[in-house]
């Protein structure tokens, strides 16, 4: 079952356009990540789906709620964690949860129980009574991810949720967002610009570069797609031959190295290495990072408004 | 109408706002002293000098020290709303299934909560030192402080519904709450003034909530009771509907 469904959404900001024919369906339980430089439209998709912006055309529909006649009821279906904290710094890690659990109209002994549950998930149980100022950027991330569950909805949107963490609170919330996902059966949608975190959390893997999503697919699809395996090579190349063999995907230029990629090369190495003449060579696995700077042309750095 | 306004979203916001009042006690003595020094320090100097109707200076002013308590804490809690949005926590509540209006009563009620706290405080100092007051004349004095500071909670969320950032919250005490201040009735009698400052006065709205608390606390008043009470009324549903209205216009993008 489809718990995202869009319609060509198209989104202008006066001449600037900033989604164009949007289409994806998104199936409940994934993790689906939107994965592109900055200003390339993912936080807009994201508004748009959350019912915070409204698309210039096209629709969609969040849990069975459209997002232009019943936004109220897209609410309900959905928690959100932003960019930037939205956390109420002057009240205490309980508090926050519990004005929240007020504003979605929760129960308020099954909201008490609830509190403590995913306070304990997100291990932050022990410092419940602690103000959020004093807490560091990734129990703040932490915080939020519980909160925008607090209410059990069926879809949580992360908007860039590692952005700014330092690399051990990075996988930490990696953790946690997987340990959601399987123990709360959430959707989760999230946007990033980091290769490693949309290829180690995501089921599905949408590439979007200038309001356009160019590729979608498994992170394991999209890297088949350009090989398994690729040879950065600096030094003298025999294009033409190489690119004559059939085991060979594709060669392209990368700065002053060529990228060749390949689904065997272990295998074939011998026959490459006859019409190469490395001053540096590197054989490794594909990433994401290599799938991305194959589609676009350029790596993520580079596009980044 | 349980889609317009709905108690839970009410209940949430007035919890945050009374959290934020108990824990930030610093905000609660910084708003009280300059009144405190406006009885105290001028009302004391000039009591010999001046009478009123047969009152003290001080006691004349009392009631109108009282309402630049609630002008000064309502405005000022409205203008917080600009805080909100700076550090995002009002982004939470913007997405949340809750309804503008909801969010507007919410809010207004919290500065209304805070007003009153502050001015039972300032009564029972004022109880010892300047005029005792009966349960009926705190009561009704509550009541109309309660209407007087929905009336100005509304102006301030409204300025804050539209200012982007705190720069302007120094324009905003000289050009409006001071003015609103010293155009009133608050410091001496409007019969007794200047035209042009009673004509100013007399369209401005806190005027009247100055009267109808001294006619309740000293029984004096300038205006018919009935009069200001009509206006008071009035304008209290005018700039909240305004507020409601602007509030719907916030934006959640930046």
């Amino acid at each position: 079952m489809n718990i995202i469904e869009t319609f060509n959404i198209n989104k202008k900001f006066k001449d600037l356009k900033a989604l164009s024919n949007i289409n994806i369906k998104i199936k409940e339980g994934e993790i689906f990540s939107l994965l592109g430089p900055n200003g390339a439209g993912k936080t807009t998709l994201i508004s748009i789906l959350t019912s915070i912006l409204k698309p210039s055309s096209g629709s969609a529909r969040v849990n069975g709620f459209d997002i232009i006649k019943n936004p109220l009821d897209v609410r309900k279906s959905i928690g959100i964690v932003f960019q930037e904290p939205s956390l109420d710094d002057l009240l205490t890690a309980r508090e926050n949860l519990y004005v929240h659990s007020m504003l979605y109209n929760m129960e308020s002994s099954y909201a008490k129980k609830r509190i403590e549950f995913i306070l304990k998930t997100v291990g932050l149980f022990d410092r419940k009574d602690s103000i959020v100022r004093t807490f560091s950027g990734g129990m703040k991330r932490r915080l939020e991810i519980a909160r925008g569950l607090l209410h059990t909805p069926k879809v949580l949107f992360l908007d860039e949720p590692t952005l700014g963490l330092d690399p051990a609170s990075r996988r930490t919330i990696w953790d946690y967002v997987r340990k959601v996902k399987r123990e709360e059966n959430t959707t989760i949608i999230l946007t990033t610009h980091y290769m490693e975190e949309a290829d180690n959390l995501s089921d599905t893997v949408a590439i979007i570069n200038k309001g356009k999503i160019i590729e979608m697919n498994t992170p394991e699809n999209l890297k088949n797609k350009i090989g398994n395996e690729i040879i950065k090579v600096k030094g003298e190349i025999d294009l033409d031959s190489i690119k004559k063999f059939k085991f060979i995907d594709s060669v392209y230029k990368d700065n002053d190295s060529y990228i060749i990629t390949s689904k065997e090369i272990t295998k074939n190495l011998n026959e490459i290495l006859r019409f190469i003449s490395p001053e540096s060579l590197e054989i490794k696995k594909t990433s994401l990072e290599d799938v991305f700077l194959k589609i676009t042309g350029k790596k993520i750095e580079e596009l980044d408004e | 109408m349980s889609k317009i306004i709905q108690i839970n979203a009410i209940k949430a916001i007035i919890t945050r706002e009374i959290i934020v009042f108990v824990r930030e006690k610093e905000r609660i003595v910084s708003s009280i002293i300059s009144p405190l020094l406006f009885l105290f320090v001028i009302g004391r100097s000039l009591n010999q000098k001046i009478t009123i109707e047969g009152y003290t200076y001080q006691q004349f002013i009392f009631p109108g020290i009282i309402a630049m308590n609630i002008l000064f804490t309502s405005i000022r809690y409205g203008l917080y709303l600009i805080w909100d949005k700076r550090v995002d926590f009002l982004k939470e509540v913007l997405v949340a299934p809750i309804s503008r209006t909801s969010l507007f009563i919410g809010k207004a009620a919290g500065g209304v909560i805070g007003a009153i706290l502050e001015m039972i405080i300032l009564i029972s100092i004022g109880n010892f030192f300047v005029l005792k007051l009966s349960i009926i004349q705190i009561i009704l004095t509550i009541i109309v402080s309660f209407v007087s500071s929905f009336m100005i909670v509304s102006i301030g969320l409204s300025i804050g519904a539209v200012m982007k950032t705190m720069e302007g919250f120094g324009l905003i005490m000289s050009f409006i709450t001071w003015p609103m201040f010293f155009f009133s009735n608050a410091l001496f009698e409007v019969k007794s003034t200047s035209y042009i400052i009673m004509l100013i006065s007399r369209i401005n709205p806190f005027t009247y909530s100055v009267d109808i608390l001294r006619k309740i606390m000293l029984d004096y008043s300038t205006f018919k009771l009935s009069y200001s009470i009509s206006i008071l009324i009035f304008s209290t549903l005018v700039l909240s509907y305004i507020t409601t209205k602007l509030f719907e216009r916030i934006d959640i993008q930046k």
